[in-house]
């Protein structure tokens, strides 16, 4: 037991600096694809050190607790998350349900806090974070649904296994669902034509509209891990899960990057826009192509 | 007796400590600055290929924010009249410590070409404290990515502490933004 919350918090800490690499490395190729030179790769780093050394105004204490809430429920979530077949905390809770449930803790506790700013601005943020939330989240559900039913188990390693064991990747059997997931993670990930609840410009960066100093590098903290759990989510239903950590690695940084590229090239939707664009097209091909693998599952096993 | 093998572990003295904690962050802080831009003069026009490829002020770590509580920096590009001074003067209490202001452009140092005009400020330094400031009408790119490569090594320093002045001298500066704006006339949330 002991073993495996220290080797959850281990895996904790991974994410987080593994992810906040990849991001400085993202920001990188950013520039390079708009002629820029680019921050160093270990910027990100950078930044969150400074918001932790600086000094913080507190708008209250549901404010402070609600950052705490957010990233101790993240922490928490991440410590669930298997690495590899062989590298995770604990073995008989990776069920897919769990990071569902508990990633709620996390997303709700910078709801609260945000909201306990006072902020119209941030008010308007969480509103839009929760809408795009209800737009992605259907179409997400039904492919993994269908992942689950095929695969005959919800643990994410069982499906991870299930896939090396067919030689077969979800992501080719199933490639209209893949496209569906991959839209919906560019959802999850706040990337660029699903960016409405940040949206700089018009919301001042919305949610953390009145953070500075020490909250502001808590949730930029929690901000990195929780994308290491969308993105890990994603490398084990889709992907094959990975049988070493280098595979983990590759296959992590294969996918993050190709959503940062698609993002930098689109603009940005409003928000009835983003709703009714899953609505209107991702859900369709999501049902299309539960039809097509619950009903006509011939034609791949 | 005494060895003299070993030389005694000095205990450093809590000031000690403090002062190498604040360097090790002023080296985050000077190598991640976060620009709040206050753009209603005309030296904002050099922003734009400050940041983008031409100059790319990414590679310092410099980058734009949305609002005063996330930025360190406020620039001020260009003149201000008493409207807008005032609320120059919120955004600069809203941000966090340790906070920089750069100026830009003559306007902020003497007035510039607006030095007799009745509305607009000619020391910007009466009413705030400024860090560094970027000479010129306007200044050329050039000139203010060398302006906060100034602000950078002003911060290694420790010389770029604008935000101690004005919590010292809060009086001072409280008189001087008075006599400029004089009193509050309408009493609601925009003006206070």
């Amino acid at each position: 037991m002991m073993v495996g919350i220290l080797t959850g918090f281990g895996v904790a800490l991974f994410g987080f600096v593994w992810q906040t690499s990849l991001g400085g490395i993202s920001r990188k190729v950013v520039a390079r694809l708009q002629k820029r030179y680019g921050p160093k790769w270990y910027q990100e780093f950078l930044d969150i050190f400074k918001l932790l050394s600086k000094r913080a105004t507190s708008h209250g204490w549901i404010f402070d607790l609600g950052v705490i809430m957010a990233l101790g429920g993240i922490i928490a979530t991440a410590a669930f998350m298997p690495v590899t077949n062989d590298i995770f905390a604990f073995a008989d809770f990776d069920n897919f349900f769990i990071y569902v449930y508990l990633i709620a803790v996390g997303m709700l506790g910078m709801a609260m806090s945000a909201s306990g700013s006072g902020n119209p601005l941030a008010s308007i943020g969480v509103m839009r974070a929760l809408t795009t939330m209800l737009a992605y989240e259907v179409p997400f559900m039904v492919i993994v649904m269908v992942i689950i039913k095929h695969a005959g188990t919800s643990s994410l390693r069982g499906i991870a296994m299930a896939q090396q064991d067919a030689g077969m990747w979800y992501m080719v059997a199933l490639p209209l669902g893949f496209i569906v997931a991959f839209i919906c993670l560019l959802g999850m990930l706040g990337k660029k034509p699903f960016e409405t609840y940040i949206a700089p410009a018009e919301l001042a960066s919305g949610p953390m509209v009145e953070y500075g100093g020490k909250q502001l590098g808590m949730l930029f903290i929690m901000h990195e891990i929780t994308v290491f759990i969308e993105v890990s989510l994603f490398v084990h239903l889709f992907l094959g899960g990975a049988e070493n950590i280098f595979v983990f690695l590759l296959k992590y940084f294969v996918v993050y990057s190709v959503a940062n590229l698609v993002s930098n090239v689109n603009g940005r939707f409003k928000i009835d826009q983003v709703v009714v664009f899953f609505y209107k097209w991702i859900l369709p091909l999501a049902m299309i192509q539960a039809f097509v693998a619950l009903y006509m599952n011939g034609w791949w096993n | 007796m005494e060895s003299t093998k070993f030389s005694p572990i000095t205990k450093l003295s809590k000031e000690e400590v403090d002062r190498k904690w604040w360097e090790i962050g002023d080296f985050f802080r000077r190598n991640s600055l976060w620009m709040l831009m206050y753009c209603t003069g005309c030296c904002a026009i050099e922003l734009p290929p400050a940041m983008t490829s031409a100059y790319d002020m990414e590679r310092l770590g410099m980058g734009p924010m949305a609002t005063p509580r996330q930025a360190d920096v406020l620039l001020v590009t260009g003149y201000l009249s008493l409207k807008t001074l005032r609320r120059v003067i919120y955004t600069y209490e809203q941000m966090s410590e340790p906070k920089y202001i750069v100026g830009f452009g003559s306007c902020t140092i003497n007035g510039g070409i607006y030095h007799d005009s009745h509305v607009v400020i000619n020391q910007l330094d009466q009413y705030i404290p400024v860090d560094t400031y970027v000479a010129g009408c306007m200044p050329n790119t050039e000139a203010v990515m060398n302006g906060f490569i100034d602000l950078m090594s002003l911060i290694k320093n420790k010389k770029a502490d604008g935000w101690k002045r004005y919590k010292k001298n809060y009086e001072w500066y409280k008189k001087n933004q008075i006599d400029s704006l004089g009193e509050v006339q309408v009493h609601d949330e925009y003006h206070q």
